[in-house]
């Protein structure tokens, strides 16, 4: 075996591994692995791919459902929508790239969900993001801000998928880590659903996209002496994203996959060539060789431990049918992209690299997954934060200011200035988007008379004072938000981001949340199809807000019925749904008026929240409803804020209940709806809530240019609006 | 009628185009692939549609307008073929010297995607006829590089000549004299940065769009 590096506890060391896990891979092998095994095993069995401090907690996830095809496991989760037609959807982080050089680190994060997804032969059809940066006033967040949402921009806006929706959150804790988590949403046929598995013994081995090169290789390794020299050259450099050669791959992924030349495809995402060929060789019970030498490479002289661990962008790796190889290469070739014959599947079930004639990785390929750590890191759940009574909360003197001030909190105010950089109309098929500021974004499914709707949410706040309710919330919130559109929500996917899990109280958030979470999949019978986890997320010890950001799908089966937060007219009615108490624990009110942020968030009963979304849909389905919009961040005042803001006429809300003020305005009780409707509607919608034994009351009237609340604001639109839109682009300017 | 639309590597609203000529015509439109030498013979209006193509590199527009299929357009168009160019086709267009003028990077530097509200200055064009009792037409824009520039002479020329046929109301890009939307002299070729094939069914919040599709393709 070729190589000239001697493994060293040292080396051992820069690669992650501890000595329990170096002693297993010693056994494994029967001997000392050289350099480039170890390497490989190292990315394996790294946390980002193995989930070793995780997969125990993930494993607990409702992940079954009627219309579940795939659950996690794959690329990314597939439902079924009907007539033949899938959904195939995940959400992807790429926090570190994008702190260290926003621009690509964000580009490149939507490019990879998006290869996750039509990997699995769908057409992208929707991206969404969920941004979390630090405080508006730290010096930073302009710049990242930027990057961010240009590398957004600039890779989906040219490979002509929509960016649709998504949510932005600024607060100190991500001031040193900040979140970029990416969502890609794909439509393929049912029957037409690809997979990893490499099945079959002697099938070609393709290598399909851009040429790989030394970028995304861990610094920490290549920094070992045995690299010396030439190591100018191997520094490690930033994954640089093309969305121009994304987009090629796109459509010639998808023209191969209407032929049957493909038996197995993978995409080379975190680890490469190394995971993508493992992980297809273990689904298909096989082994893999292939040669190096045939790897387009866009370097001179890279070692087979850099071609492995290359993160190079936009590369895909498929087992093609024997006797299609022409069909292959004439596709690609079609497409102008490199494609090359590099290896084949074999019956030894070992992973045999073989580089300038000698054979330089020889390792058996069951253990690189089955023996994979599988931790049982010590947690402690925080307690939650102690409830605080509405009535102890200082109620504001000046509700005008106050309103004003949180319809301009960087959380709540427009997020124009960020959405009007995504292209949100090509492919047509875009019915509601960020435009409309309304809860999801609502995708046509091509050429027929359904449509997606999707979601992302996640209030960090609520999950920090109590991750077992937050991560309840987490999950609610996206439920709510499907409904408010009219659609049966059907699955999720999830992004955790936490700190560092070798911390008790860190892993003790993350099993809580997970708990809570979970909690709330089973009571919707709403599974988690696909996810990803990142760890570590601190900075100088510090971790970020514990986030797990949820993105939800649902179907709207018929567009003669779906609803959104347009279409309120003059002299409707508003009614809330759900019960109002005034709950300020954790709020926006307490922290953005009162500078407090504490509390107990507030509780999410599950129950409550079916019963009152149930009726929400069946409200819609039966047209009985002007216009919806979810009750959450700010409270019952600023959704009839957002709802005035869309369309562009006065609300007057007149309490209904005796708790204070203050609370009933700003309070976020869960599970609450406002809707705006006919007068004539009115008395039947609270008659048939009444039956169902759903909370509905009203609690004000839609009309004039005004938005105001009795005993406490009124504001014309126009100062509310200027308000809301200025904040964003003066934060920018 | 039989109608075309090119694609190039990264066009991404090829799909789009095809959807509208569809509506419009009720005929499928040909998809002609941007290495294609010649254009079928019957094609009589051609859209070369928005997108990136060859990933915006070198200068929008300026790899597509060098590709086989732009050279037999460009023969065509002197027969008097009418062909439109939307956004990247727009460019692309420029980049081929079927429409004068320049777009550079928007003035703001950022992309940017919104509805937009435009004068049709004349609509008597044979892309604007249909909209005889209109004035106004809401088209969305999504592009980097949409900011129009033609020096003084050309632009006293396309002002002159009625060649300017539609203007923003809300500039979003800096486009001299808050120029949309143009044509060659003869009056066969178009071009605007805004997108009428995004406007083209109630769900897309509006159907301005149609017009302009049925205005070309009724003048053939």
């Amino acid at each position: 075996m070729s190589t000239k590096v001697k493994i060293t506890p040292e080396v051992v060391a820069e690669h992650g591994l501890s000595e329990e896990e170096y002693k297993v891979i010693q056994d494994r092998l029967g001997r000392e692995p050289n350099i480039n095994e170890l390497g490989i095993f190292s990315v394996m069995w790294s946390e980002h791919c193995s989930y070793k401090s995780s997969r125990r907690h993930l494993s607990k996830f409702l992940t079954k459902g009627d219309r579940v095809i795939q659950g996690p496991g794959e690329n990314a989760g597939v439902i079924d929508i009907d007539d033949g037609d899938a959904i195939i959807f995940k959400m992807e982080s790429h926090n570190h790239p994008s702190y260290i050089e926003p621009y690509q680190g964000a580009a490149t994060g939507v490019g990879g969900i998006m290869r996750d997804v039509f990997t699995m032969g769908a057409r992208p059809i929707a991206l969404m993001n969920a941004l979390r940066f630090g405080e508006h006033s730290h010096w930073k967040t302009k710049q990242l801000v930027n990057g961010v949402v240009a590398g957004i921009g600039g890779y989906g806006n040219c490979v002509g998928v929509p960016t649709v929706g998504g949510e932005t959150n600024f607060h100190k804790g991500y001031n040193g880590n900040i979140l970029v988590n990416a969502m890609c949403v794909g439509l393929a046929r049912t029957d037409k659903v690809f997979y990893s598995a490499a099945k079959g013994v002697g099938n070609p081995i393709f290598y399909v996209g851009s040429k790989t090169g030394r970028d995304g290789i861990h610094g920490a390794t290549m920094a070992s002496a045995e690299f010396d020299d030439n190591s100018e050259e191997k520094r490690p450099t930033v994954q640089v994203g093309d969305p121009f050669t994304e987009k090629l791959l796109i459509e010639a992924c998808l023209e191969l996959m209407e032929t049957d030349a493909i038996i197995a495809i993978q995409d080379m995402g975190a680890a490469g060539l190394t995971s993508s060929s493992i992980e297809m060789a273990d689904k298909g019970g096989v082994g893999v060789l292939i040669n190096l030498d045939d790897v387009p490479q866009r370097e001179e002289g890279m070692t087979p431990y850099e071609m492995m661990l290359s993160e190079s962008q936009e590369r895909m790796l498929m087992v093609i049918k024997p006797g299609k190889e022409k069909l292959a290469y004439e596709v690609f070739e079609k497409w102008e992209l490199d494609v090359a014959l590099i290896g084949k599947t074999t019956d030894t079930g070992r992973l045999v690299l073989k580089h300038k004639k000698k054979k330089v990785c020889d390792i058996p390929i069951a253990p690189l997954a089955d023996d994979a750590p599988n931790l049982n890191r010590p947690y402690k759940i925080p307690k939650p934060l102690p409830i605080i009574n509405s009535t102890d909360i200082h109620e504001t003197q000046d509700y005008n200011d106050a309103l004003l001030r949180i319809m301009g909190s960087p959380d709540i105010c427009s997020k124009r200035w960020i959405w009007e950089q995504y292209d949100r109309h090509v492919m047509t098929d875009t019915l509601d988007s960020s435009q409309s500021g309304g809860d999801a974004a609502i995708i046509r499914i091509h050429n027929k008379n359904k449509a997606v709707a999707i979601t992302t949410d996640c209030t960090p706040r609520y999950v920090q004072a109590d991750p077992y309710e937050g991560g309840k919330q987490c999950v609610a919130e996206t439920w709510r938000n499907l409904t408010c559109v009219g659609a049966d929500p059907i699955a999720i996917t999830d992004c955790l981001n936490f700190g560092n899990p070798e911390r008790e109280d860190i892993m003790g958030q993350f099993v809580g949340a997970i708990e809570g979470m979970n909690e709330a999949c089973r009571a919707f019978d709403y599974p988690v199809v696909s996810g990803n986890v990142s760890l570590y997320n601190e900075t100088n010890g510090v971790a970020i807000p514990p986030t797990p950001a949820v993105g939800g799908v649902g179907l709207i089966p018929d567009l003669e019925y779906f609803s959104s937060i347009s279409g309120a007219k003059e002299g409707d009615t508003l009614i809330m749904i759900g019960e109002t108490n005034g709950w300020l624990g954790s709020s926006i009110y307490l922290r953005e008026i009162l500078r407090r942020e504490e509390g107990a968030p507030p509780p999410v009963d599950l129950d409550v929240e079916k019963i009152n979304g149930d009726y929400i849909r069946k409200l819609i389905r039966n047209k009985r409803v002007n216009a919806v919009h979810d009750c959450s961040d700010g409270g019952m005042a600023i959704a009839a804020c957002e709802l005035a803001l869309t369309n562009n006429i006065g609300v007057h809300l007149q309490r209904s209940s005796g708790c204070p003020l203050h609370a009933w305005l700003f309070g976020e009780d869960q599970a609450r709806y406002l809707i705006s409707v006919e007068e004539n509607s009115v008395n039947p919608i609270l008659t048939t809530a009444e039956d169902r034994g759903v909370k509905a009351y009203v609690v004000g009237k839609v009309g004039g240019m005004n938005i105001k609340a009795e005993g406490a604001f009124d504001l014309p639109i126009s100062t509310v609006r200027e308000k809301h839109e200025n904040t964003l682009p003066e934060l920018m300017s | 009628m039989r109608t075309a639309v090119i694609t190039f590597p990264a066009s991404n609203c090829d799909r789009d185009a095809a959807v509208a000529l569809h509506k419009v015509t009720g005929i499928k439109p040909v998809m002609v692939w941007h290495r294609d030498i010649e254009l079928p013979n019957d094609i009589e209006f051609v859209v070369i549609p928005g997108g990136f193509s060859y990933g915006d590199y070198l200068r929008c527009g300026a790899m597509a307008s060098r590709s086989p299929i732009v050279a037999d357009l460009v023969k065509k168009a002197k027969k008097g073929l009418a062909i439109a160019g939307f956004c990247n086709g727009f460019q692309v267009l420029t980049e081929a010297g079927l429409l004068p003028g320049a777009l550079m990077r928007n003035k703001g530097l950022k992309f940017v995607c919104r509805p937009e509200k435009l004068e049709i200055v004349n609509n008597t064009s044979r892309y604007t006829s249909k909209y005889n009792d209109q004035s106004e037409v809401v088209y969305p824009v999504a592009h980097h590089d949409g900011n129009y520039y033609a020096d003084k002479e050309t632009l006293n020329k396309i002002e002159g000549q009625g060649q300017v046929i539609f203007r923003y109301k809300d500039n979003p890009n800096g486009s001299v004299n808050d120029i949309a939307g143009i044509c060659n002299e003869r009056g066969n070729i178009f071009g605007m940065m805004p997108h009428p094939e995004r406007a083209i069914d109630p769900l897309h919040g509006g159907t301005d769009g149609i017009k302009l599709f049925k205005s070309i393709i009724e003048s053939i």
